[in-house]
């Protein structure tokens, strides 16, 4: 229980003056995922019953590779975002909060660095 | 974390029910929320028979008819009766409205009326607005200028720039919308809420106001402005038909404005 005054907890601690870059980027990484996402699902389609050598081919061309890069950045950028929010909204716990947003980005960086290493792996080692 | 079901102590029981008069042709039934917290009770939900031949046609005249000739320990916020005090504000049927602007005629089945959603509940229908009037208070809702007031005449304004308020000054801040809100349901101790950033958003297109920039500053933080999703509840309930998640939009317009 406080006796802090209505107007002192509407003020709180004043503005953390920043949100405008998260929240353009995240908007910013919606609209790029609406294309790669036409991309990658028609490139999925097109690859049907491909095996792996002609796989490989197909994500070794400068172009698919870039674009698979893109997709993998993006993907995880905008995921991690988006999870930011939805446990700033509903984890009230400050220990817990700070714990499961630090681990949203390192799963974040780990998975997408993960994923962008497998793809340049296939694409210019094989095996 | 988030509290989805309502705390033990809040749990709303059957309650009272009194029935219509003898005689009674058109009889609606009307259960409303009912809370004393002097009881030491849980909330309950008293219903009333009300015969429709004999009662005004908005859902505050019911109230009012109850609170007269029924039980007077009905206890609601009313003044004046025609949709711009904004003092009735309540959720009737599911949706929070005004009752003195929401026909009865309009309800079908049993009419449903409850404070405002997830506020304190002072009594019955009165819900504890303390912090959403500290939250009003905190964007400082006055015109703040640094230029001298012209000595002999008002500060003027042009014809756009006065068009630019319209949509924002309607609002009579009844705070249908603040507690429609899911995220000011789960945020309300660090979010606004849609009527304080209606307000907000009044002041900063106010083309008399010269503190835009400190506005802006004092908004721009994670949770006081970028906890709108654009759910659009606000929006959708709104009794008087503004749009508090334009309001909003225009703020982070502003805000990208300044950056990029």
């Amino acid at each position: 229980m406080s006796l802090r005054s209505p107007l002192g907890r509407a003020r709180g601690m004043g503005s953390a003056k920043d949100g405008m870059t998260h929240f353009w980027a995240q908007r910013l990484t919606a609209v790029a995922l609406v294309p790669i996402t036409f991309w990658f699902c028609f490139s999925l389609v097109a690859l049907a019953g491909a095996d792996y050598a002609h796989f490989r081919a197909w994500l070794s061309m400068p172009g698919n590779t870039t674009l698979m890069l893109i997709t993998i950045f993006i993907t995880f950028h905008h995921a991690q975002l988006g999870m930011s929010v939805v446990l700033e909204d509903y984890v009230h716990d400050k220990g817990l909060l700070l714990i499961s947003r630090t681990g949203v980005k390192f799963a974040a960086w780990l998975f997408g660095i993960f994923c962008a290493v497998s793809v340049l792996h296939v694409a210019f080692v094989g095996g | 974390m988030v509290e989805f079901a309502l705390p033990a102590n809040s749990k709303v029981q059957p309650g009272k029910s009194h029935k219509a008069p003898a005689g009674a042709k058109r009889v609606k039934t009307f259960k409303i929320y009912r809370y004393d917290p002097d009881s030491g009770q849980n909330p309950r939900l008293d219903s009333f028979e009300i015969d429709l031949d004999d009662c005004g046609p908005m859902v505050l005249d019911a109230l009012l008819k109850i609170k007269d000739e029924i039980d007077s320990t009905l206890t609601l916020r009313r003044s004046c009766r025609e949709g711009i005090c904004g003092s009735c504000a309540m959720n009737i049927d599911g949706t929070n409205t005004l009752a003195c602007l929401k026909p009865i005629a309009d309800i079908k089945g049993d009419v449903k009326v409850f404070p405002l959603p997830h506020m304190s509940v002072v009594k019955d229908l009165v819900p504890d607005l303390s912090l959403a009037y500290a939250q009003l208070a905190s964007i400082k809702p006055w015109i703040q200028r640094q230029s001298p007031l012209p000595p002999d005449r008002e500060t003027l304004q042009s014809i756009e720039d006065r068009a630019k308020l319209d949509g924002l000054w309607e609002c009579i801040l009844c705070f249908c919308c603040q507690t429609s809100c899911p995220s000011y349901w789960w945020n309300s101790d660090r979010y606004l809420g849609p009527a304080v950033l209606l307000q907000a958003a009044r002041w900063i297109h106010d083309s008399r106001d010269e503190m835009t920039g400190e506005r802006l500053d004092a908004l721009e933080d994670p949770f006081k402005l970028y906890r709108c999703h654009t759910i659009m509840n606000c929006t959708s309930t709104c009794p008087k038909g503004l749009n508090p998640a334009r309001a909003i939009g225009s703020i982070k317009e502003k805000l990208a404005e300044r950056t990029f």
